[in-house]
């Protein structure tokens, strides 16, 4: 049989023994059969939904204890929950939000199932790390979750886990924090995985200027993954031994700075918020030329775009510490960095906007949410600039002005395309297709819901009303109740929305292959796809969002046998694997 | 990482992935700088606080003994270099050379343990260590010292034994000939992470040992 | 513009040049061989040193012994990343890619101590 590896240097010139292609990625029944052959797969498809179930999951639990906050917000003093569980109940949203939802949903699900296909790949380079990634996700999830019935109950510290409460605390902060130490280890194995795949594995005459934009967003935020995350994991590391042996080292009752660990923590923590985004911004770059039926606009800005974004996200964290006691020079110093970011993330949304100008517009769920999430976004960018501000920031910090701008930016940001992402690739990844307009009626129950729910907070936050208080003055009750009311309908959309996805799964009709004429190679390949995505892996001959003629030989074997010179591809003028 | 180095294959194994060794060593080399950051951190802090307190890390310092810091610095720079070495042998197919060079590292590894040992203990002995009974006795810049101390050669000597595991277990593949001349990725991998631990080392000698 | 067969286009996309004999395993590496000598003559570039550090680690010049200290420990690092690792011999793609790492924290050095130095 022909030899596997001759694949690396050119596709098969006869067609392999298709066995395993012959069912998609959902029957196939391999080494492993029934319910292992879930659990101990490398499938990256598989793992995808693996990571898919799992992070739903959390999400619910975590946006179940968002509400119950938002219950005990609809009165001042006690409402339903004393103030110690309280504190508890925003640190593990928080914990649980940020590391088990945020921070992993797009890489880990979409990245992991769309990503190897759009690059041409049977698989990643290193499918077994990438089930274990899945299982320390599980591990860290469970850890988070055991910390609220152990010990005293979970952190109470918020999921900043600022010294010195963090190091006296009595709750089990020990437990929170290694369930995010945990999770930090999952995204690394995750990013190194992204990263080597990337390099190696592009099919060929895919040069990187060939990659579709949500590869190249992948890519930046696996950078960041590998080398922002393991600054937290020592950091957390380092309040456990505080907490265990009393080091010193953050304790300022034995010569420790508070302002060292702030610093510490916001250096992953920082550039932590553009892994969150940037996938969100590569999947917004793939639904648009897909909707608009033409080449994105500015492809290769985009593309530099995201690695700007995740370099000047290095040097911004400072603005997290403005009132910490920071030097006035530091201080400076990271307001004039905070602002160069908003710049490359103006040019993608410029793009972005002109992708749409006199495009022939198909109007669709995906695109819908992605338009929400523009409006959305921007809200949240522009406030940012605003908390970026020195002289502003003293005023707004840890108000609920900041709990406003971070939720449009990472729920109404990432949250959105987390959803658009689930209406885009449901009929690629299950094979069936849901109720549009469902999802359209589900989406706008979603957004109004999120606006009443998190614009009162931006009006509270600049009229004084702190954050993470129990507690607050008869004044803000009124915005308390309609952010409240808001929380209701936001999540009823969410439900409703889940529900009609949920239908589809069940009882839907079947998708074809390409149902939105998108042009990248996931919708080449069937619905829902095969084990191994490709019978003979492609040769990429253009762009990705070419919708005037095919820019992908799918099967090299027949297609080019028979030609004088008739398929001719350009070779680029680097070479193709790095 | 471990990866599966099958060529050809008869069976059509799903997710079986073909030998790439320079993807292996790419990822090889992420990891490793996960592990430079992860240290990296604590090198930050230890700047911070040698800057804040001067005096106080010439103080504790005084307490380390350079003669035992200068010597496991020797071993594991002979270690490296056996480890180096190592490699070479199996790439002119000398696989007994190459496995005794493998010992003779993981044999330094086990010498730097031990000096450890007895540094760390005479140290303790001496009531110096985190919430100890010296460090009542000293100034926030002392207890700074041996807190990051205690952390960073803990942390480091944890690295040590991973290496030294990590090495045990390329033993087991050349004795198994899962490793051979023209399969040995897995080694230099190995090699990497190793030397990792004696750079990590490099810089944490003069940072505790040498100031004066 | 220049056109070519795809099969003839095919060879540039390869990711390893033409193999030397002894390695036609497809996806192997190819490690220059380094000769024993090198690697003893840096071991004995990384003796010395050592040992320059520690004497003039004795010599109580202040805080010159921490830059010469740091300086040194530097190059013995530059000893062991080049010919030990082998990243003498690597592709430019991976020395790019150390850069960046040692660049990250750099920078966390620098914007730590922009505070740090200014309280």
């Amino acid at each position: 049989m022909a030899n596997e590896t001759a694949e690396l240097h050119a596709p098969e010139l006869h067609a392999p023994s298709a066995n395993p292609n012959e069912v998609s990625y959902l029957e196939y029944q391999g080494k492993h059969k029934g319910i292992l052959g879930w659990l101990l797969t490398t499938d990256h498809k598989r793992i995808a939904l693996l990571y898919l179930m799992a992070v739903m999951t959390f999400f619910f639990v975590a946006m179940t204890l968002g509400i119950l906050m938002r219950l005990e917000m609809l009165t001042p003093g006690e409402t339903i929950m004393k103030p110690q569980t309280y504190n508890s109940v925003f640190t593990v949203h928080g914990v649980i939000m940020v590391f088990l939802f945020i921070i992993p949903g797009l890489p880990a699900i979409f990245g992991n199932f769309i990503m190897p296909i759009q690059i041409g790949a049977k698989d990643v380079a290193f499918p077994r790390l990438n089930l274990f990634s899945w299982y320390l996700y599980i591990a860290g999830g469970s850890l988070a979750i055991l910390s609220l019935f152990t010990g005293g109950g979970a952190a109470d510290t918020g999921w900043t886990f600022y010294v010195p409460y963090s190091i006296r605390s009595a709750q089990n902060v020990s437990m929170t924090t290694s369930a995010a130490f945990v999770l930090g280890f999952s995204s690394i194995v995750t990013g190194i995985n992204f990263v080597v795949t990337i390099h190696r594995l592009r099919a060929p005459g895919m040069s990187w200027f060939r990659m579709p934009l949500f590869v190249w967003a992948l890519y930046a935020t696996s950078w960041i993954q590998v080398l922002a995350t393991p600054v937290i994991g020592i950091t957390l590391a380092l309040i456990i031994l505080e907490r265990w042996i009393g080091i010193g080292v953050f304790d300022p009752a034995l010569g420790g700075d508070p302002i060292l660990y702030q610093h510490m923590f916001w250096i992953y923590s920082h550039p932590a918020v553009y892994i969150m985004i940037l996938p969100a911004m590569g999947v917004v770059s793939e639904i648009l030329p897909t909707f608009a039926r033409k080449d994105i606009f500015g492809y290769k800005q985009i593309a530099i775009s995201s690695l700007a974004i995740a370099i000047i996200g290095y040097l911004v964290w400072g603005h997290h510490m403005f009132v910490s006691g920071m030097s006035d020079t530091g201080r400076v110093v990271f307001s004039l960095l905070t602002f160069l970011v908003a710049i490359p993330t103006g040019v993608k949304v410029f793009n972005w906007v002109a992708t749409l100008y006199k495009a022939s517009i198909k109007f669709s769920a995906p695109l819908y949410f992605v338009l929400a999430f523009i409006f959305i976004f921007s809200v949240g960018g522009l406030t940012g600039l605003v908390l970026g501000t020195l002289a502003t920031d003293v005023h707004l910090t840890d108000t609920y002005f900041v709990v406003a701008h971070f939720h449009y930016v990472m729920f109404g940001g990432m949250g959105t395309i987390f959803f658009a992402s689930l209406h885009y690739w449901f009929p690629k990844v299950f094979g069936k297709m849901y109720s549009e307009k469902t999802a359209i009626i589900a989406c706008t129950v979603f957004i109004v819901g999120f606006n009443m729910l998190y614009f009162p907070m931006f009006i509270m936050g600049y009229l004084g009303m702190p954050r993470r208080y129990f507690d607050y003055l008869p004044q803000y009750q009124g915005y308390h109740v309609f952010a409240t009311v808001g929380s209701w309908v936001m999540v009823s959309g969410i439900v409703f929305m889940m529900g009609n996805l949920l239908y589809a799964l069940l009882k839907g009709p079947k998708a074809p292959d390409n149902p939105w004429g998108g042009t990248t190679l996931e919708w080449r390949v069937p619905s829902p796809p095969p084990v191994e995505n490709f019978d003979e892996i492609p040769i990429v001959t253009g762009g990705p969002y070419v919708h005037d003629r095919p820019t992908y030989i799918m099967k090299p074997s027949v297609e080019l046998k028979h030609t004088n010179g008739d398929k001719t591809i350009k070779p680029t003028t680097e070479e193709a694997v790095h | 990482m471990n990866q599966e180095n099958e060529l050809a294959v008869e069976h059509h194994e799903v997710g079986h992935v073909h030998r790439d060794d320079e993807g292996s060593k790419l990822g090889m080399w992420l990891f490793l700088f996960t592990e430079i950051l992860l240290f990296g951190g604590l090198f930050v802090l230890y700047s911070g606080y040698r800057f804040a307190y001067p005096e106080g890390f010439v103080a504790a310092a005084a307490e380390m003994n350079t003669f035992i810091g200068a010597i496991n610095t020797l071993i594991l720079l002979t270690s490296s270099l056996s480890v180096a070495l190592a490699i070479a042998a199996l790439q002119r197919s000398q696989k007994k050379l190459c496995t005794s060079l493998l010992w003779f590292t993981i044999l330094c590894g086990f010498a730097f343990l031990i000096n450890k040992y007895f540094e760390w203990s005479h140290e303790i002995g001496n009531g110096i260590y985190p919430k100890g009974p010296a460090l009542d006795n000293m100034s926030s810049g002392e207890i700074i010292y041996f807190g990051l101390y205690f952390t960073m050669t803990g942390l480091h000597g944890l690295h040590v034994i991973v290496g030294m595991t990590f090495i045990g277990i390329i033993l087991s593949f050349i004795y198994r000939d899962k490793i051979t001349s023209t399969n040995y990725q897995k080694l230099e991998n190995a090699g990497l992470y190793w030397h990792l631990v004696d750079l990590i080392w490099i810089f944490l000698f003069p940072l505790f040992y040498l100031i004066h | 513009m220049a056109e070519q067969t795809a099969e003839h286009a095919l060879e540039h996309y390869a990711p390893e040049h033409s193999a030397p004999a002894e390695q036609h395993a497809a996806g192997a590496g190819h490690a220059h061989m380094q000769g024993y000598g090198t690697y003893f003559m840096v071991w004995l570039g990384l003796v010395a040193f050592t040992a320059v550090t520690v004497t003039i680690a004795g010599l109580n010049l202040g805080s010159v012994t921490l830059i010469t200290a740091l300086v040194i420990a530097s190059v013995k690092s530059f000893l062991v990343i080049t010919y030990f690792m082998h990243v003498k011999n690597d592709s430019a793609i991976l020395k790019v890619f150390i850069g960046i790492c040692l660049l990250v924290f750099v920078i966390i050095m620098v914007l730590t101590f922009s505070d740090l130095s200014f309280r």
